[in-house]
This record gives structure tokens, C-alpha cells and sequence, in this order.
């Protein structure tokens, strides 16, 4: 044992103050490019719905969801309570029969995904970082067919739990719920790459919200137009071709073609064998279109 | 002076931190455009420090930080930056450097933290180190309560303050900093230019800073680089360049023997082999009493200047003139680039390009 003990003790003492202690530098990880398209990745998917924004930004997106959700629990209350022996809805027909709401939610979502960076110039502080233009592109198009699929599949998440406590066929449910997920899918992405590419060609958000909602409803109006009258000059075959012309219908068609549903076409008319191929070469060939207007959009911006 | 292989130099970096190697290196380049040419054979060297980059605007400033952050590739010639080719390492530059751009660059509707933690994650930094380094960086750039609040409602020095440290957050070996005391009133340009300073002399971060005020940069710079039309004008450690490059103001009064005593004096010191400055712009009010008498072009050594200094008192002092004030005047950068003095300035310019190159710069 020391003979003075309290030496110690007063230097222990010391070290609990609190110094200043300057600059430090920083000799840990750095996680690269990979990394930083991640994390731009989680930040605009968070941003979609306004989280770690100002709690303005977070009403329309969280209200939209809320829209989206109401109707699905709605089914599923009545169907578990009247003991219903299938639900009110297709789970593929489910996005088409609130295709509104969600063209209102790309329309407000797209442009804040692209829109805010080029309007307040943040896209070069992206770029004097590691990440390339490809990965800029990359992460948004993912940000937001991720946001869309969170929008349209929790619905469908709810009727699929509902169907279950309601104990109907589980083969069944289960094989309409896995479709429904297709469909959700392909129809996130597709309207994702259109809706970035319209928004990334203004910086003025007002400017990409309107073109966004015109891009999506228009055409769609002016197809379903087109095929009754089609229907009702009796070539009910042209109705298919017409279908390609908008997102909308290219969509209904796919999912009554492949995914067990039944379109929204005049006399719900399903599509042949070789429709069926067509539409899903021109689905593709939008998203990689679009994906590529993109990528080319962003050659040119920067410092 | 040629640059080791990338993985080589990243590793022993820390290592070189405090010897004289360079930052930047460019060799003969040059970036043309379909109209016009950007950057003409530029040769300089860059060693730690802060270093001005001084032109007027289309100067070629920005084109040079867009290649030397290896987003756009040069037309000729090569550089690289902390021993890495521009061309091929353009990642692993930008993971070690920071910029600042000109322009705003912030969300309004995001808070300063929330801002600069996403930047940090964007130069690869992990989520908790990024969290570290935004509290340590901003509270050095000199933000506290107010990081939490929406950047929408800042002042114009608030932003530049977020600006800066976005640029340091992922503590970088060099920092661009384009024009970064733009629009701040004159207390504001103060702040920044003695924080620009600190980021060299206490964080240890070498800067380039970019102006086309050259009196501004003397203060916080060790060397100054001028270009104009893409071609460098001149590169020196700062003592030198203000050296040469100062003038010196002289005011007297008018006498009953002398009704016009400048135009005396600008005789009498004519005569005494001075040079002065063409009467400026004429517009400026009292431009027409001012005498700017250059100390450079008598030598540029500090007993040049004394002999000038010399030389005007006794001109003034035997024209019986009264001496309203001497002082020390520098040049603003746009003097040199003005269109109807390009000869001297050229020639002052180019009285010793590649002894101030090789000395203090190489």
C-alpha cells in the first residue's frame, strides 16, 4: 500500500473534467462507393415518406398510405365477420381498383425524389463524392419502386392476413396472395421508372407533379375510351393493341394474362397468347426506356 | 516527385501527411470545349497548405476542380491529386477529398445535422462514425443549437458554415472550396476566411480556395495561383506574389504654387524613374487625386520598396505639398485582368514565372 493515498485520488479526480479537445481526425472505415449508394438508397426511401424531412412533408404521403390501407381493412372486417367464403377483391385487382390514389402518391412522391435535389442543387455534392452517376440513378430507381411496393403490397399484405383469419381456402389465398405480390411488383417498377423520368426533367416540383399526373391518367383515359369504342364497332380484337398505349392498361392486361386476374377491358376480355407476350416485351422495354432517359439525364448534370 | 502506385500512397498518406509532397500535380492540361478552351497546357504544382486559385470568372476555376475530382476527363495532359491519376482513381479521390461548391447547395426543409450525417454516409463513413463526426465538425465550423433547425430559415453565413463543414465531415487529406466567401457582408468573409485558415493550421487539411478577390486570399494563403483564359498567369508563395504585386496610394493637397499638386507630383515622381498607375477609372470619386505608385516594378526586393517609399516623401516634401495619406494598396485581381492595362500586368506577370514556380512551389 502507497503511504499517500490521496495523491491518486485527486489525479482521478482531474480526469473527469472536461477538455477541449480539438480537432480529431478520423482513421476508421471508409465504406465506399457501395456503401454510399445504400445510404442514398435508404435516404430517399425514407424521404419518399417524409421521414427525417420536416413533419409537412411527412402528411400527403402518410394520408395517401393511410387511403390505400382503409379499403383493405375495411374487406377484411366484413369478410371475417359475415364469414364470407372469399374476399370482395382480386388481390391483383386491388391496385387498379385505387389507381387514383396511387397516381396522387407518385405524383407527390417522384418528384421529391429527384425534384428537391436538382432544384436546390444538390445532385453535385452527390457526385464530388464516391458514387458515380450509374449509382445515383440506381439508388433513386430503387428508392422508389421500394417506397411503391411498400405502397401497394402492405394492402395486400392486409388482405392476405385477413383471408387467413377468416380461415378460407389457404392453397388458394396463399397462390392469390404470391400473384398479387407479382403484380405489385411489376407494377412498382414500371411506374417508378416513368415517373422518375418525367420528374427528373424539372426542377420545379409543381411543374413535375402535374406532368406526372397527365403522364399517368391521360393516355389511360383516352385507351379505355378508344377500346369501347372498338367494342362497340365490333373489332373487340383491337382493344388488346390499344391497351399498350398506356401504363394503366398495359398493367391490367398483364395481370389478367398471367396473374390469375381479371381485367378491366371492355367484356373483361382476357388477352391472347401472343398479346400477352407483347405487352410484357413493351413493359420491359418502358422500364429500360425510361431507365435510360434517366442515366442520360444525369450525364449532363453535375458541378 | 512521380506519384507511387494509388494502393500504396492511400496506405502511407497518413505517414506523408507533414512532408512536402505534393497535392495536386498537373501536367500539361488542357480541356477544350466545342467553343472554347477551358484549361490551355496548365503545368503547376500544389504542395499542403492553403492555396488560392485566383482568376477572373471563365477563367477555367471550375473546370479545373470538375477534373481534379475526376468527374470529367481532361482533352490533354494528366493530373493527380494526393499522388492519384484523375482518370483512373477518380472514386478513391473523391472518398479522400472535400468540396464546397459555389452555389447554395442545401434542403431547405432538412435540419443542418440531419444534412451532414447523410453527407458524411455518402463519403462511406459508418452510420455511428457519421453521427460522431457531424456533432465534432459542425460545433468546429461554429453552429451549435441551431443544427437541429430546418436550414430553410438560416442566414447566408450560417450556410456557408454548413457548407464548409459537409466539405470536412468525412475529415478529407484536401478541400476544394469553391468561392466561399461569396455574398457574406464583410464580418462574415472575416469568420470564414480565419476559419478556412484554421482548417489547415489546426485540423491539418490542405485547402484550395478559389477567389477572384486577390486581396482576400493574401491573408489566408501560403501560395496563390493565377490563371486566366485557362493558362497560368503566375504561382508563388503569397509573400512574393504581394510583393510585386503591391501599389502604394498617395493623396496630397493642392498649394497656391502647385493648384494641382497630383498632377505635380505625378510629374516630379515620373521624373524620378517611378512607375505609376494610368489614371483610373474615372468615374470613381476622388480617383482623379489618387496617385498609385507600383512598389514592385522598382525591383520588388524590400529595398526597392524603401526607395520608393523614399522617393515619394522627398517629392512631396520638396513640392511643399501637404501628405493627406500613403498607403499600402494591393492589386484587386480584376485590375490585372482589365482590358486597357493587360500589357503591364502581363509583363509583371511573366518577369519570373518559373523561378517563383520552382522555388516555393515544386
Amino acid at each position: 500500500m502507497s503511504p499517500e493515498p490521496s495523491p491518486p485520488a485527486v489525479a482521478s479526480r482531474a480526469t473527469d473534467v472536461i477538455h477541449n479537445i480539438g480537432y480529431r481526425s478520423y482513421d476508421g472505415p471508409r465504406l465506399g462507393r457501395a456503401y454510399a449508394r445504400r445510404s442514398l438508397f435508404l435516404q430517399s426511401l425514407r424521404g419518399a415518406y417524409g421521414l427525417g424531412r420536416s413533419a409537412k412533408s411527412k402528411v400527403l404521403p402518410m394520408i395517401l398510405f393511410a387511403v390505400m390501407c382503409l379499403p383493405a381493412a375495411i374487406m377484411v372486417a366484413v369478410a371475417v365477420t359475415t364469414g364470407l367464403d372469399e374476399l370482395p377483391v382480386d388481390y391483383t385487382a386491388y391496385a387498379s381498383f385505387l389507381l387514383p390514389v396511387i397516381s396522387i402518391f407518385i405524383a407527390a412522391v417522384a418528384p421529391q425524389t429527384v425534384s428537391l435535389d436538382l432544384r436546390f442543387k444538390i445532385v453535385p455534392l452527390y457526385f464530388s463524392r464516391p458514387i458515380e452517376r450509374a449509382d445515383y440513378v440506381s439508388a433513386k430507381f430503387t428508392a422508389l419502386s421500394s417506397a411503391l411496393f411498400v405502397f401497394t403490397a402492405v394492402p395486400v399484405v392486409i388482405l392476405y392476413a385477413g383471408a387467413l383469419l377468416a380461415k378460407l381456402d389457404f392453397v388458394d389465398q396463399t397462390k392469390g396472395f404470391a400473384q398479387g405480390l407479382l403484380a405489385a411488383a411489376a407494377f412498382s417498377l414500371l411506374y417508378a421508372a416513368i415517373g422518375l423520368a418525367v420528374a427528373a426533367l424539372t426542377p420545379r416540383r409543381g411543374f413535375g407533379v402535374a406532368a406526372i399526373i397527365a403522364v399517368f391518367t391521360i393516355p389511360y383515359t383516352l385507351v379505355s375510351a378508344l377500346q369501347a369504342i372498338a367494342e362497340e364497332q365490333g373489332s373487340i380484337d383491337a382493344t388488346g393493341w390499344l391497351g399498350l398505349a398506356s401504363p394503366g392498361t398495359l398493367m391490367d392486361g398483364l395481370q389478367g394474362k398471367f396473374l390469375g386476374g381479371t381485367t378491366e377491358f371492355p367484356g373483361g376480355r382476357q388477352l391472347t397468347g401472343g398479346e400477352g407476350v407483347v405487352y410484357l416485351l413493351v413493359i420491359a422495354a418502358a422500364i429500360a426506356g425510361s431507365y435510360l432517359l434517366l442515366l442520360r439525364r444525369y450525364r449532363k448534370a453535375g458541378l | 516527385m512521380d506519384p507511387l502506385p494509388p494502393g500504396d500512397v492511400r496506405r502511407y498518406t497518413n505517414a506523408l501527411a507533414f512532408l512536402p509532397v505534393t497535392v495536386i500535380a498537373t501536367q500539361s492540361l488542357t480541356m477544350r470545349y466545342p467553343r472554347v478552351t477551358a484549361l490551355d497546357r496548365l503545368t503547376v504544382d500544389i504542395t499542403p497548405g492553403v492555396t488560392g486559385l485566383v482568376g477572373a470568372n471563365g477563367a477555367g476555376k471550375s473546370t479545373l476542380i470538375k477534373i481534379l475530382l475526376g468527374l470529367s476527363p481532361a482533352t490533354e495532359g494528366t493530373a493527380s491529386v494526393l499522388g492519384m491519376d484523375v482518370s483512373r482513381d477518380g472514386g478513391a479521390i473523391r472518398e479522400r477529398v472535400g468540396y464546397m461548391p459555389e452555389h447554395d447547395c442545401l434542403p431547405p426543409d432538412v435540419s443542418a445535422t440531419e444534412f451532414v450525417v447523410h453527407m458524411a454516409r455518402m463519403s462511406g463513413l459508418p452510420p455511428t462514425a457519421a453521427r460522431e463526426r457531424t456533432a465534432d465538425t459542425l460545433r468546429h465550423v461554429g453552429l451549435y443549437e441551431e443544427r437541429y433547425r430546418a436550414m430553410g430559415g438560416y442566414s447566408t453565413g450560417m450556410k456557408q458554415r454548413v457548407k464548409l463543414a459537409q466539405a470536412l465531415v468525412h475529415d478529407p487529406r484536401l478541400v476544394l472550396l469553391d468561392e466561399p466567401t461569396n455574398g457574406l457582408d464583410p464580418v462574415g468573409r472575416d469568420d470564414m476566411l480565419d476559419l478556412i485558415r484554421r482548417v489547415y493550421t489546426d485540423f491539418g487539411i490542405s485547402v484550395l480556395v478559389t477567389s477572384h478577390l486577390l486581396g482576400e486570399l493574401e491573408r489566408t494563403c501560403d501560395h496563390v495561383v493565377v490563371i486566366d483564359g485557362g493558362k497560368l498567369l503566375r504561382a508563388s508563395t503569397t509573400a512574393d506574389f504581394t510583393q510585386d504585386a503591391a501599389l502604394l496610394a498617395v493623396e496630397v493637397t493642392d498649394t497656391d504654387t502647385h493648384p494641382d499638386g497630383t498632377a505635380a507630383l505625378r510629374t516630379a515622381l515620373t521624373s524620378a524613374g517611378l512607375t505609376l498607375q494610368a489614371p483610373t477609372e474615372a468615374g470613381a470619386p476622388g480617383s482623379g487625386h489618387l496617385l498609385l505608385v507600383d512598389v514592385g516594378a522598382a525591383g520588388g526586393a524590400d529595398a526597392g520598396a524603401d526607395a520608393v517609399h523614399d522617393t515619394v516623401r522627398d517629392a512631396v516634401a520638396d513640392l511643399g505639398l501637404g501628405l493627406i495619406r500613403m498607403e499600402h494598396r494591393r492589386h484587386h485581381i480584376s485590375e490585372v485582368f482589365q482590358d486597357d492595362t493587360p500589357a503591364p500586368q502581363l509583363e509583371l506577370a511573366g518577369t519570373r514565372p518559373q523561378e517563383g514556380g520552382s522555388d516555393d512551389v515544386a
